[in-house]
């Protein structure tokens, strides 16, 4: 803090009243922390789907009795049935990729951080971002609905499933996969078990989610171009604001076109409408006359539209925190802060322009998928940017190896493995054989699933002392994060192998493929880690929960860092910095600055020859550079 | 004499790799002038009176609602588009004949953003009561366009076309009511501003900050404006 006197002026009290201080906040601090609290049940919920498909995948046609008591239509005598293994497939990844992936690193450490990093004592409209966090959380109680709308035969034959269009109870949610592909999603019942109300459930809770995030996205965009405080230039600010400025500029671009293409699909299913649903389609022996002349793959170009931004909504955040932790940990000034900003924006406007590489079996043509491919792996060169800048902050550092640092290095670990057969894919005579394999699996759950979530678990192990004034526990976050690292590759290099042999996804269970047998050990193989890895997240949920009120206390600066959250007391005050905002003098990454007395000088430390304010900017290091 | 201009590519590499601030040159919001370095904000928050000045927390409900009328332009874009794919997806499209009615809505629309922009600018005048009484009529010109769409769908609806009946009615309907339902939320608005006690004179942020609200209404009501013409021509002149 600059040791100047202020004049305090408390602008809000905080709330008093439990219900306004802990549920219905304003406070961007609290409403954060419901965000993650959400991402964290969701988690539960999508990691035991993924655990009850693996055990299906590896040991098929055995009885778990707890699933037959359970789901009795769904999974008869405890063992699951192809539509319920399908419904898995698609509740799993609905729920991993809106209600975590999209929640936690934006709604979650976005809404916490990005004011106090910028030195504003609350969001610019803290109304709607309430009105986001509880919109949001109606949306995914929404989806739950839609797991137990179908799975449950006592509400599914009640008079709620048959108004929500009819249930088979044999399945816990639609089968049609989190893409929705019409016209399966838009013929409901006709398109088998699953597709009825819990489609139309999961319809209304993208579109309820679509307007959670819009909301949130206006609120960040605001904030940061409104609200940052006195010296805080655009250049001056962390990297994690940069990247969760862009993700909200991808999501307030992006959500308006699925939700245009949730309200058409409705339409479609509840008032005949022909948007997607093209004539003459046979289901079983009979056609379906009720739709005429609608196009599929419109459906998919809107999906997709908003798809692709959506991977770069759940990765930059993970980003944003990596380049901040790894300049912390590593004691050195970000690598090329300038670039880091610029490869940020170009991955975000790249990825407006790549949907077509999602659809490249669709019967485009082939100029229109030569020009999707070019842009697509055109979007490796910012990617190989930010990879080279990481790896040049590490160089010659002195690394401090906290767990944080250990999962931002495993981001950045798990970035260029999952990234790299991106640009397999992203070409379209690789991608024509490749597609629908275990081996887009494999690519789009390493990049976008698990490193972003090593993104949020590095944010979580390092900004935890902030959030609660206390650590979390070393040791078994280290614990944590070995298992874990060494986990989420034993179950996705082997899918990379997989999917070369041909293995393809959203299959229930391959005992039908004989081709298939020789690969059977590995399938046992990935379940067996993905099971050790899915328990040793469980770890991490008693670290959380013990450190809450047992964890070492931490101090103001517990890690040394420099940046604003850091200036201020842990937990921060309602306001964030007790009425007196600060003063920024210099940019976020001052690390090992050549003549200074510490190794790092925090954003609000004036310079000793500090020019009052007309001319005289000199290059003496102010960005860090030793150079 | 010899050009001491470095070349484009020369430029942009150090634009990337140089160590100078780059924050000297404005970028988007960035800094006028002073601040500490003389590349701070210029606001004075920190100093002084410890929040931000009137102007910036003021601006924020213009920003806000650039911002959101951004997300809302992209999803008639979307739904722009489908319309464009759907016609040439199959021979089944059969333009609607433009209902007359569908003229009355449309000027009655026009005629409320002039009616809007009376009010704005009496907004200052506090001794007549012109700010409200044209918020009024710009508030009965609102309801009579949404009464006018009403009517041109029960008018279609007596001539048995309804939202299932060929695609090109499909979106009619659906153009029609999404952009009623954001009327919707203007005419709320407009009567939001109406219903709203007016703002000490001496508390200047809430002076700005009450400008500031009201000119965020009125742009979006431009907006909505702006977008029935380009719905009108979309929908009865590309088909």
């Amino acid at each position: 803090m600059s040791g100047e006197t202020h004049e305090v002026v408390h602008r809000h009290e905080a709330p008093t009243s439990f219900i306004r201080k802990y549920i219905f906040s304003l406070d961007h601090k609290v409403i954060g922390i419901q965000y993650i609290i959400l991402a964290l049940v969701a988690v539960l919920v999508g990691m035991t789907m993924s655990v009850l498909m693996r055990m299906n995948l590896s040991w098929p046609g055995t009885s778990w009795p707890i699933l037959g008591t359970l789901f009795p239509n769904g999974a008869p005598a405890g063992v699951m049935n192809p539509d319920f293994y399908l419904s898995l497939v698609t509740m799993h990844g609905t729920i991993m990729v809106f209600f975590v992936l999209t929640t936690a690193p934006q709604g979650g450490f976005g809404n916490y951080f990005l004011p106090i990093q910028i030195g504003a004592e609350d969001m610019a409209f803290p109304f709607l971002n309430m009105m986001s966090f509880w919109v949001t959380l109606v949306g995914f109680i929404v989806i739950l609905a839609a797991i137990f709308v179908e799975g449950n035969t006592t509400i599914a034959n009640s008079a709620l499933g048959v108004a929500l269009g009819g249930a088979s109870g044999a399945t816990v949610g639609p089968i049609g996969g989190w893409t929705g592909y019409a016209p399966l999603s838009a013929v409901g019942m006709a398109a088998g078990p699953g597709q009825g109300a819990g489609m139309n459930l999961w319809i209304v809770s993208i579109a309820i989610f679509c307007i959670g995030s819009l909301l949130g996205a206006l609120n960040f965009i605001t904030t940061l171009l409104n609200m940052r405080t006195r010296g805080m230039a655009l250049m001056r600010m962390p990297l994690t604001c940069w990247a969760w400025f862009t993700t909200a500029v991808l999501a307030l671009l992006s959500f308006p076109v699925l939700l245009a293409g949730g309200i058409l699909l409705l339409l479609d299913r509840i008032v005949g409408t022909s948007f997607f649903v093209p004539g003459g389609l046979f289901f079983g022996s009979s056609v379906l006359t009720s739709h005429t002349g609608g196009s599929p793959i419109l459906w998919q170009h809107l999906f997709w539209f908003f798809g692709h931004p959506e991977v770069y909504i759940a990765i930059l955040p993970g980003m944003g925190a990596t380049s901040h932790i790894l300049s912390t940990f590593a004691r050195k000034p970000i690598f090329g802060y300038r670039a880091m900003v610029f490869a940020i924006f170009a991955i975000g406007l790249l990825g407006f322009f790549v949907w077509g590489h999602h659809m490249f079996i669709s019967g485009m043509s082939p100029y229109s998928a030569m020009t999707f491919s070019i842009l697509t792996l055109s979007i490796g060169v910012p990617s190989a940017v930010k990879t080279f800048n990481w790896l040049g902050t590490l160089w010659g550092a002195k690394i401090r190896f906290t767990t944080p640092m250990l999962f931002a290095i495993g981001f950045v670990s798990l970035f260029v493995a999952g990234g790299v057969t991106g640009l397999v894919l992203g070409q379209t005579s690789l991608d024509l054989p490749m597609h629908d394999t275990y081996f887009v699996l494999a690519h789009f759950h390493l990049v976008m699933g698990v490193a972003s979530i090593f993104g949020m678990f590095a944010a979580t192990y390092f900004w935890f002392p902030k959030v609660f004034g206390r650590f979390m526990n070393d040791r078994l976050g280290k614990l944590h994060f070995w298992i874990t690292f060494v986990g989420v590759y034993c179950i996705f290099v082997p899918m990379h192998t997989m999917g070369m042999v041909g293995m393809p996804r959203r299959y229930a269970q391959f005992t039908e493929y004989r081709w298939l047998d020789t690969l059977h050990p590995l399938i046992v193989f990935v379940s067996i880690a993905a099971i050790v890895t899915v328990l040793t997240q469980l770890l991490f949920y008693f670290n959380l929960v013990w450190s809450i009120f047992k964890g070492k206390k931490a101090g103001t600066n517990p890690w040394e860092a420099t940046t604003l959250e850091w200036t201020t007391t842990s937990p921060p005050p309602h306001d964030n910095f007790a009425g007196v905002l600060p003063v920024v003098y210099r940019g976020p990454y001052e690390f090992a600055v050549p003549g200074a007395t510490n190794d790092f000088i925090m954003q609000t430390e004036p310079d000793a020859s500090e020019v009052p304010a007309t001319e005289g900017v000199g290059g003496n290091g102010q960005d860090g550079h030793k150079h | 004499m010899r050009s001491r201009q470095p070349k484009g590519w020369v430029v942009m590499a150090r634009m990337v790799t140089s160590t100078k601030p780059l924050t000297k040159t404005r970028i988007g919001g960035g800094p006028k002038t002073g601040g500490p370095n003389s590349n701070g904000s210029p606001r004075r928050n920190g100093h002084g009176r410890g929040f931000p000045d009137l102007q910036s927390s003021a601006n924020r409900y213009r920003i806000g609602m650039w911002v959101a009328l951004a997300s809302i332009l992209m999803m008639f874009t979307a739904l722009s588009s489908a319309y464009i794919v759907r016609a040439a997806s199959a021979n089944d499209w059969q333009p609607l004949k433009m209902p007359r009615i569908v003229l009355l809505s449309t000027a009655l629309i026009i005629i409320s953003s002039f009616t809007l922009e009376a009010a704005r600018r009496k907004w200052k005048d506090t001794v007549s009561d012109g700010h409200r009484r044209w918020l009024l009529v710009t508030m009965a010109l609102g309801i009579g366009f949404l009464i006018s769409q009403l009517l041109t769908w029960r008018q279609l609806a007596r001539q048995g076309i309804y939202i299932a009946s060929n695609p090109h009615s499909s979106f009619f309907y659906l153009l029609t009511a999404a952009h009623g339902v954001h009327l919707l939320g203007g005419l709320a608005a407009l009567a939001y501003l109406l219903l709203r006690a007016r703002a000490p004179q001496e508390d200047e942020l809430a002076v700005a900050k009450s400008q500031a609200g009201a000119d965020a209404i009125t742009i979006y009501w431009h907006f909505m404006d702006f977008l029935w013409l380009y719905l009108f021509v979309l929908l009865f002149f590309v088909r």
